[in-house]
């Protein structure tokens, strides 16, 4: 009978680990190894992790990393900070169709590819755009703006882009809060503020960090948004990978930039659920 | 009776897959890998009726159809059309393309001194694996009423269009800038230090240019906007895009650079593992004659290296290209000779601390 | 003296509904009220009013003698412990019993010393620092009550607390309650739907139906005395006749039910006239069971039938007796056992005295 059951359960899982070692884990190893190979001459390759110490010894590549790194942070923060609200509205405040309603439009923006959303952003933002327009129309502005091609820009479209994330994560927990606990701290004399800090904020943590871990590596991990709206100094670090593996033929070097990405991100992220005393398993439990 | 039912099930099966191998044989797909508005659906019609082949094609640019070749180690197309300067440099280095047989294409319909060139440029170890198709060039497309000062790659830095120029952070431009620096790239090709000398001095310039720049351009259409918009008033860009922005304002244009446009071709050559070369001859041989050349002209608004083809290009489109190219300014084009593997990552480096510059 | 709590003409109205209707009521202080209504019946509306969650359409809420309709909940000097709790899982037990004195802003000695005293109060000594989901349903509980003691609060407001705990513990709360009450000498609103809870704990219950108080006494009253026919036939067990009313002398009626049967029974100074269509609620426990129809000679209404289940429950055992006409009536055997004999289907005869028939007109169709 045991037998039979350790059968059944390695059938079920045959089909997961050969989708996680075929899609995942192979992958990853064979770009391993492309990144330890080092071009010594037309056709020929050594063994050597010279494209890791390139990504050391180049500041313009680090410091595009850290760059990259800190502009998504603060996407993420910018992202919880507005989806917060949003998200206790969606779950707290609003009934029925209202809810559903607002649910659905943080979900609007994905009926249209990124490409597209991107685009919309340029019209509107662009110096003979729909804002620039609008702001010398109502004489608010002399002459037309331009608000495209900056890091206000970038930082505008991956918030844009990492809402839903946020808010899905944020309502599902905040949904789960009993509102009754919410007025038994009004009722024991809290006040707005103290319930937030006290009872809001704690309850929602798992849903903040998942959320954040979430649209962090969705922001570090954006190419078309940083590159479309971006101006003429925000180089992303998914650019960087682009440019060697496509533009620049060199697939070691972007292999060993995808590995140094894959690395750091996992090290911010661990990183940050140290310093906020969070850990994966109560995250994801 | 079931029996029977069955033996007939299997017959008419084996019957069939018969039947559909020997379509395969006569019949191929042909899988093109090449550029917008150089497979028009017209043309492919056409192809098609003639036939019996069918088209599929995929639009792509140079460093994506070297960098999807090189995945597959050559596999998953039959027919590529990267520039004739992509082809020696990533044969040697990754061995995506097979040698061309001459004896299956019509010799007689090219332009012979294009023919010659592009044969010379993508010789490796003494076999030739590209023939021309759809040449053109790269240069300046300048709004004359509102920048008529710009003639020359750097005069993008003069203070006149401050703020309202753009050009692409890549090759094209540092060679652009190279010559109207006074320098010759070209030359130094085979000198990778020489090389590595020149570039630097194209990264100063072009840093100490950043400030003019409103934003570097990614892609045709992008560049289409910005300069429709008024926003950009001159920039790098293909001759096609001068002339088609030209069509809707007569200001806009494109110009030849005093000190050369950069010229291009873009050719024909086989993926080491093509499955269907007789039908990538074919297609070669069909839209190398002058009427459907005519045709790939008008939909891709170059010109292409098909001999007497242009007797049935359209007159707007001969106007604008007198216009653009003076004598003078045709045998001032700078042809790109192969790139040497390797020159890609001096470039790369350039490229990204001038994009990282304040 | 002035009442703890006192409601004037309080009314809410959701949209068109009436959810409590001019409800009037007072509470002295150390006592325990408890508000009794099926649900849906507005007690939880009058609760949250109370809290503040809710604004009253008209009249008033006073609380030591002071209107507190402008006071925010989060200032009333009442309390509530919630349905579910409503404890903050998120905090240890010592956080969510001195969450309010950290809100009124005690130093942390205070605050320790308080929390330690409560937990001592509610027998619950030295487990300050244990998460919530670490306790019993008991024990969250009297967390619960202390979590709002510790504020001293006018008021404490329970709003069926023991709904989720299981029959066992709920009969032990009941008692617990109680003690709890007295010991810390507060006044306690209590809703609840379950009668029992109510009858036990409370010195005064409301009965609520509609939105409307129906009666407001003590639980003896609302169980011997029900004034209205909703009363008599929420507040315990009864068995009821309905039928048209033949004679009326003083308070005494005669009505014959819907299946001729005659039944006496008392109007206790309702008004009754004859050919009213009446309800007659008789406890199970005012018929008296006899083997011999003789033994039944001193009560006005006497019924013949057999036994057509028993419902054995120790003290509190009943049977089910059959009538002529096919009805069922419940009548508690006496305590002493002499029937503890009596199988399915034996003959037995029953009767009651008109005194404890109580007589209703019928609701109005």
């Amino acid at each position: 009978m045991r037998a039979e059951a350790k059968l059944g359960l390695a059938l079920l899982l045959t089909p997961l680990l050969l989708w996680l070692s075929l899609l995942i884990i192979i992958p990853h190893i064979n770009m391993l190894f492309i990144a330890l190979r080092e071009r010594v001459a037309v056709a020929t390759y050594e063994t050597s992790p010279a494209n890791f110490l390139t990504f050391f010894r180049e500041p313009l590549y680090m410091w595009t990393f850290v760059r990259t790194a800190l502009m998504s942070v603060m996407a993420t923060v910018i992202t919880l900070v507005i989806a917060f609200p949003v998200s206790y509205y969606i779950a707290k405040i609003a009934k029925g169709r209202r809810k559903s309603g607002l649910f659905l439009l943080c979900l609007v923006p994905f009926w249209v590819s990124e490409l597209v959303r991107t685009f919309g952003w340029m019209i509107l933002l662009r110096e003979t755009g729909v804002v620039s327009n609008v702001l010398q129309y109502l004489g608010l502005v002399q002459g037309p703006v331009e608000m495209l091609y900056n890091d206000a820009a970038i930082m505008v479209g991956l918030v844009y882009t990492s809402m839903l994330f946020m808010v899905v994560p944020l309502v599902t927990t905040m949904e789960s809060l009993d509102d009754a606990v919410i007025e038994a701290g009004y009722d024991l004399g809290g006040s707005g503020p103290s319930i937030l800090r006290e009872i809001i904020i704690p309850h929602a943590t798992p849903g903040i960090v998942s959320g954040s871990i979430v649209v962090f590596m969705l922001s570090l991990g954006n190419y078309l948004t940083p590159t479309m709206l971006g101006g003429k100094e925000s180089l992303w670090f998914t650019e960087l990978i682009y440019s060697q593996f496509i533009v620049r033929f060199n697939w070691e070097l972007g292999a060993a930039f995808g590995f140094m990405l894959l690395i750091l991100s996992s090290v911010i992220v661990w990183g940050m659920l140290r310093l906020t005393g969070q850990t994966l398993e109560k995250t994801m439990g | 009776m079931v029996d029977q039912k069955n033996l007939k099930i299997a017959a008419t099966a084996v019957a069939f897959s018969v039947a559909a191998l020997a379509q395969t044989a006569s019949a191929d797909t042909l899988r093109l890998l090449t550029w917008g508005g150089y497979a028009p659906a017209d043309v492919v019609e056409l192809f098609e009726k003639e036939f019996d082949h069918t088209v599929k094609v995929t639009k792509s640019n140079n460093e994506e159809m070297v960098a999807k070749l090189r995945a597959t180690g050559g596999g998953g197309f039959d027919l590529a059309q990267p520039s004739q300067d992509r082809i020696a440099g990533p044969q040697a280095e990754f061995g995506i393309y097979k040698p061309m047989d001459l004896s299956k294409i019509d010799g007689g319909q090219f332009i012979t001194s294009m023919l010659e060139a592009t044969k010379a440029n993508t010789t490796v170890d003494g076999d030739i694996y590209g023939v021309p198709h759809v040449w053109g060039t790269s240069g300046l497309v300048v709004d004359t009423a509102k920048a008529p000062s710009v003639q020359d790659y750097t005069d993008l830095c003069s203070d006149a269009v401050a703020g309202k120029v753009s050009y692409r952070l890549k090759r094209p431009t540092l060679i652009g800038f190279a010559f109207s620096m006074g320098l010759d790239p070209f030359a130094a090709y085979g000198d990778e230090a020489a090389y590595a000398d020149i570039m630097g001095q194209v990264e100063a310039k072009l840093i100490d240019c950043k400030a003019n720049v409103k934003t570097y351009w990614g892609g045709g259409d992008e560049l289409m906007g910005l300069v429709r918009s008024g926003e950009v008033v001159a920039s790098m860009a293909w001759d096609t895009g001068g002339w088609k922005l030209n069509a809707d304002n007569a200001d806009i244009t494109f110009v030849a650079p005093a000190a050369g446009a950069l010229g291009w071709i873009d050719t024909f050559v086989l993926p080491a593992k093509g499955k269907a070369d007789d039908a990538a001859y074919d297609w070669i041989n069909f839209v190398m004659q002058p009427e459907i050349a005519a045709m790939i002209t008008a939909a891709a608004g170059n010109f292409t290296a098909s001999q007497g083809a242009d007797a049935f290009a359209s007159d707007e489109l001969k106007a604008r290209y007198q216009a653009s190219f003076s004598p003078a300014a045709v045998d001032n084009i700078k042809w790109y000779p192969p790139v040497p593997a390797g020159l890609e990552t001096i470039e790369g480096g350039v490229l990204d601390r001038v994009k990282a510059a304040k | 003296m002035i009442p703890d709590l006192e409601c004037v003409d309080l009314k809410k109205q959701f949209g068109e509904t009436t959810a409590v209707d001019s409800v009037n009521f007072s509470v002295p202080p150390g006592s325990f009220f408890s508000i009794l209504g099926p649900s849906g019946c507005g007690k939880t509306t009058i609760m949250r009013m109370i809290a503040g969650f809710l604004e009253p359409s008209s009249g008033d809420i006073q609380i030591k003698g002071k209107s507190v309709l402008d006071v925010a909940p989060n200032k009333r000097p009442v309390n509530m412990v919630f349905q579910h709790l409503a404890l903050f899982p998120m905090m240890t037990i010592a956080g969510n019993i001195g969450y309010g004195l950290r809100r009124a802003g005690l130093n942390k000695a205070e605050i320790d010393r308080k929390v330690g005293d409560a937990l001592e109060r509610i027998g619950l000594p030295g487990i300050g620092n244990r998460k919530i989901d670490e306790l019993s349903g008991g024990q969250k509980q009297r967390v619960a009550i202390a979590r709002c003691m510790v504020l001293e609060p006018d008021v404490l407001l329970l709003d069926e607390p023991l709904g989720a705990l299981d029959l066992k513990l709920r009969e032990h709360m009941k008692v617990e309650l109680k003690a709890l009450q007295t010991a810390f000498d507060t006044t306690f609103v209590y809703i609840t739907h379950d009668q029992s809870e109510a009858l036990v704990m409370s010195d005064q219950i409301a009965v609520m139906n509609h939105g409307q108080f129906e009666q407001m006494g003590s639980a003896r009253d609302l169980y011997y005395r029900p004034e209205t026919r909703f009363v008599a036939g929420f507040v315990g067990d009864s068995n009821r006749w309905s039928g048209k009313v033949e004679r009326v002398q003083g308070s005494e009626v005669e009505l014959r039910t819907e299946r001729g049967m005659l039944i006496r029974g008392n109007s206790h100074g309702r008004s009754l006239a004859v050919g009213d269509a009446v309800d007659s609620f008789v406890r199970p426990e005012a018929i008296v069971v006899a083997g011999k129809a003789s033994d039944l000679d001193q009560f006005d209404t006497r019924i013949s039938g057999e036994v057509s289940s028993l419902l054995f429950n120790g003290a509190a055992s009943r049977i089910l007796v059959r009538d002529d006409q096919g009805d069922e009536i419940e009548v508690t055997l006496p305590q002493s056992g002499e029937y503890a004999s009596l199988s399915r289907g034996d003959a037995v005869h029953i009767g009651w005295s008109g005194e404890q028939s109580n007589c209703f007109a019928a609701e109005a169709s």
